[in-house]
Order: structure tokens, then sequence, then C-alpha cells
């Protein structure tokens, strides 16, 4: 009785992991399959192969395609850009979307209410409802065609402010009374107590951010003329868009392109998951 | 309480007026701009034929011209249906992968984590990208990735299809791409939904004799309610947002069949500068969000009042 007990947990395990393992193909095996191919260098090999086991193991290690990339097209230039607008959108918005927070969060103002409301309200209007409004604004601003034009309009976000006053509010006030009986003013306040204890949130709203901004497509594509000032996805589908299309070419320019993030994602995994798992808490 | 032990060391109960707009108007400044100023033309530019480029001739007020217009304009119409279609295939299929994944990630079993980081991973892929491997994956000769699965499945009796050219294919292959990117973001959600179960539910429900099935069906379920919620309502409106992956692979072709709200709005706005247009078409998406939104917090908002 008791032996075959066991025998069915060890039955159930095993089919556990069977169901794991064929889900994970399932989520790896495009991944896989495009660095593998961006090694190869003969398109018609590629071709031939794309349907077969040496999508996974490669034929033969050639960085003839990554040679191409840096030649025919400025990826460092598009990767640079891409670096700079989403470190830029991050950076100042940690700043000053928890600055307004803080501020809604603990200091008694007269319209204070108000703009709280205010901010709640804007979390429901998503991006894609006022992109083709704006463009027209920045246009009148004669804004195209810069970084100021991709980095600006996103600076302050209301999710995140919403973010940054949920966690405000739930840390306790003893420390900042005690800073205010030392004579401390607001703003060392906000430096020297909250911005440390609020470590979490600052980093899950960093790494949401770049979750949604890093691969933005449409306000580039409408706003950036040229590679001078393009992103890495808008780069990437103006190059690689049309036929024909040389997969070593672009699986090479995807794999130079994902590395980074895929990496930043494995070293802080843990915190990724939190993140989102905290973006769940906003209804 | 905390507001009364606040009143207690005087120097809080001030206005604070001056130092609370230094912190905050740089980020209200910034909303008021770039959200709110363009929100608000939105809804002046759709009641107008502004162009994008200012033509000889003035902007004119055209009432409810661009919106009788849209209801006639096929194009537009067919991008309706596809984002509903949209909604009501992948919403119901990505949810329910979305749990099915986190309740087998959330079993003590090893290597459990590496697994999680697997599902999650192409959440960590752009979109841009996704959509390049899985044009390679579609591709059309006897020889391409999905088309060699198939045959072999179908022990030959499916050939090979042109899978993003086929305007009966195209958005079904547009839907698969968008599930296996996005699917790892809901399971997170529901993983840590999941882990504020309470274990003594379980507890109770195994005395009462409850096998693991039954367990999932009574205690699980119930207990994701706000969780599910949640997932099907904003992966409803990020199905109203589908945009990259149709600008990659197909541009709304074939025959417009995988056309959609927002890449319409992005060819009439900014392709053939009609503003006024696409604002009457941002509205209507505007709108469709909005309700959503307001079905979401009502849902939400019984529920805690129930408790």
């Amino acid at each position: 009785m008791r032996s075959s007990l066991k025998w069915q947990k060890r039955v159930a395990t095993t089919l556990g992991y069977i169901a794991l393992a064929a889900l994970g193909f399932f989520f790896l095996f495009p991944t896989i399959a495009m660095m593998v191919l961006s090694l190869q260098a003969d398109e018609v090999q590629i071709a031939k192969d794309m349907g077969s086991i040496f999508m996974f193991i490669p034929r033969s290690i050639s960085l003839q395609n990554y040679q191409d990339v840096f030649s025919r097209v400025d990826f460092g230039r598009a990767f640079f850009n891409s670096i700079f607008v989403v470190t830029s959108i991050i950076l100042v918005g940690l700043v000053v979307n928890s600055l307004i927070a803080y501020s809604l969060a603990r200091m008694q103002w007269k319209g204070r209410n108000l703009v709280l409301s205010f901010v709640v309200a804007l979390m429901i209007i998503p991006f894609e409802a006022i992109a083709v409004p704006l463009l027209k604004v920045t246009n009148s601003f004669g804004w195209l065609n810069s970084y100021h034009v991709q980095i600006i309009p996103f600076v302050a976000d209301a999710f995140s402010i919403f973010l940054f006053y949920q966690f405000f509010i739930g840390l306790p006030k003893d420390l900042e009374e005690a800073a205010l009986v030392d004579g401390a003013g607001r703003f060392r306040m906000y430096w020297q107590i909250i911005v440390p204890l609020s470590r979490p949130v600052f980093a899950t709203v960093a790494i949401l951010q770049f979750i949604f901004k890093w691969g933005m497509l449409l306000w580039p594509l409408m706003v950036t003329r040229g590679p001078e000032f393009m992103p890495l996805p808008l780069a990437m589908n103006t190059l690689y868009g049309q036929a024909p299309f040389w997969w070593g070419d672009r699986f090479a320019f995807a794999t130079l392109m994902t590395l980074p993030t895929l990496g930043v994602f494995l070293a802080f995994q843990k915190w990724f998951v939190q993140s989102v798992a905290t973006s769940g808490v906003k209804g | 309480m905390a507001t009364q032990s606040s009143t207690k060391s005087g120097g809080w109960r001030k206005d604070e007026g001056a130092i609370a707009w230094l912190f905050t108007s740089p980020a209200l400044i910034l909303l008021l701009l770039f959200v709110v100023l363009p929100f608000v033309m939105a809804f002046i530019y759709a009641f107008t034929d502004q162009r994008l480029v200012p033509g000889p001739n003035p902007t004119k007020f055209v009432a409810l011209r661009n919106f009788t217009r849209l209801l006639a304009d096929k194009r537009f119409l067919r991008a309706l249906l596809n984002n509903f279609t949209f909604v009501g295939v992948v919403v119901p299929i990505q949810t329910t992968l979305a749990l099915l994944l986190a309740v087998l990630i959330n079993q003590k079993l090893k290597f459990v984590n590496i697994f999680r980081t697997i599902y999650f991973s192409p959440v960590a892929i752009t979109m841009v990208v996704v959509s390049v491997v899985w044009a390679f994956l579609y591709e059309s000769s006897p020889n391409g990735t999905i088309n060699r699965f198939m045959n072999i499945i179908t022990f030959g009796l499916l050939g090979p299809q042109d899978w993003l050219g086929n305007p009966k294919l195209a958005f079904p292959a547009i839907m698969l791409l968008s599930i296996w990117q996005g699917v790892g973001f809901q399971m997170v959600i529901f993983l840590a939904g999941l882990q504020e179960i309470p274990f003594s539910l379980y507890e109770a429900a195994q005395i009462d004799g409850a096998n693991r099935i039954q367990q999932f069906f009574n205690v699980t379920l119930p207990q994701l309610r706000n969780t599910t919620i949640f997932v099907v309502l904003s992966t409803t409106i990020l199905a109203f947002q589908l945009y990259s992956q149709v600008e990659v692979l197909t541009r709304g072709g074939p025959q417009n069949t995988t056309q959609t709200m927002i890449f319409y709005t992005k060819v009439m706005g900014f392709e053939q500068g009609k503003i006024g247009y696409a604002s009457a078409i941002t509205v209507i998406f505007f709108v469709i969000v909005l309700g959503i939104s307001l079905i979401q917090r009502t849902v939400l908002s019984e529920e805690r009042s129930v408790d």
C-alpha cells in the first residue's frame, strides 16, 4: 500500500517534470535558434536547416554576420541611442515621480487630494491613445528628430507615481518626526530617510519602466528621421524589415540587441519577478 | 491614528504649500503638457480636419464628419473587428495558460525556479526581436520550422503554408507569437496571487477529503478571483494596444486582415497626416479602454465591499 503510494508520487513528479520541460522548450527554442543561427554565415545553409535540429546545434561558428552588423549598419549608434534614451527616462523619472509622490504621501497642502485623484485618473490613459495628438504637440514645439522628443514626454508617469505613493504611505513616520526635531527640512528627509528606505520601490519602478520603454517602436518611428537618433527596435525594423531577408544578419543584430537585456534580466531576475508581481496590485 | 500622531508634533500641521509645490510641480507640469494636453487635443482634433503639416486651407470644425466616415471606413471596421477578435481569442487562452504555468511553477519541485526564468524570459526580449524570430519560424518554404512541424504532426497531410501571407492565417499567427511573448508576465502575477493563499485553506480541504483537482476548483480559483479579474482586464487593454507585431510582420496586410486600431491610427495620423481623422479613432479607442477600466474598478470594489 505504502509503496504504491510512493510509486504514484514518483509518477506524478515525473509527469510534472515532463510538462515543465516541454513548456520550457516551447518558450526557449525561438531564442536559441536566433542565437545559434546568428553564427551561421551561409544563408543557403540556413534555408536548408531551418526546420531541422541544426537550428539548435551550430554547424559552424563564424562571426561574419556580426562583422556585417557593425560594418553595414551603425549598430553602435542605435545601441547608444537606446541606452541613452531609456536611462534618461528612468533616472530623471525616478527623481521627478518620487518627489511628487512624497509630497502627496506626507505633506499638508491645498489641492493635495485633487492632484492625487488627478494622478490616479491619468493611469487609465494608455500612451497609444495620445500618440498622434502628442506628435502634433511636439511637432509644434519643433522637437522632431532629437533625443529630448524621445525622453521628456515619458519622464513623468502616473503609474510610477502611484507605486511610489503606495510605498511611501506604508512607511513609518517616526524617523521623519525625529529628523524634524533635529531641524531637518523636507528635502533632507526625502534624501536621507525616504530614499534609502525605499530602495525596493525605486528598483520596481526602474525595472517596469525598462520593460515598457526599451521596446518602444511606435513613438521613435513617428519622431525620428534617419539613423542619428534611431533606437534599436526601430533600427532593427528599418534595416531588416524588408526583403531580402538575410536571416544570419538579422539574427546577429537581434542577438546583440537581446544579450544586454537578457543579461540584466538574469542578474536581477528576482527583482524583475517581484516588480511584475507588484504591478498586479494596481486595481 | 497616523494623522493624529503627526498633528501632535506640531511642525507637520502647518500648510507646507511652498515646499510641497516645489516637489510636485516638475511631474505635474510634465503630465499636463505631455498627457493632458494631447489628450484634450485629441478630443478637439477629432471634430476638425486638422492636418499634421498645415495646408493652404485653415483647419475647420467638421462636427461629426470624422466619426460618420469612420463608420463607413472598411479598414477601420476591420481593425475594430480584429481588436475584438484578438481579445476574444488571446485573452482566454493567455489567461488560462498563465494560470496553468503559475500552478506548475508553484509546485515544490527542484529546479522549478529555472523553469520560471525560462517561461518569463520572452518578456525580457523586445517585441520587435520576437517578431523577427517568429517571422523566421513562419517561413513559407517547405523547410520552414513551423511548416516542417505541422507536416510531421499531421503525418504529411498539411502542406507548406504561407503563414504571414495568407489572409486566413496571418492574424492567428500574430496571436500565437503574442501569447508566447506575453504569457510570462501574467504568470508571474498569478504566481504572486497563488503564494498569498493561506495554506490552512488547503489543509481544511484535505481534511474534508478533497483531491488535488477539487482543491484547485474550490480553493485556488475562488481565492484568485481578484488576480484573475486584474489579469483578464489588463490583458484586454493590452490587446487593444496591439501594434509592434503588426508593424514588423504584416503592416496590416494581407488584405487588411491584420489591421488594428493603433496601426491604423499611425497610418492615418502619421503617414497621411490626417490628425483629425486619426484623433477620432483615438477617441473611440480611449472610450473602449475607459469602459474596460471602469468595469475593472466596479467589479473589484464590489468584491471589497463584500469583504
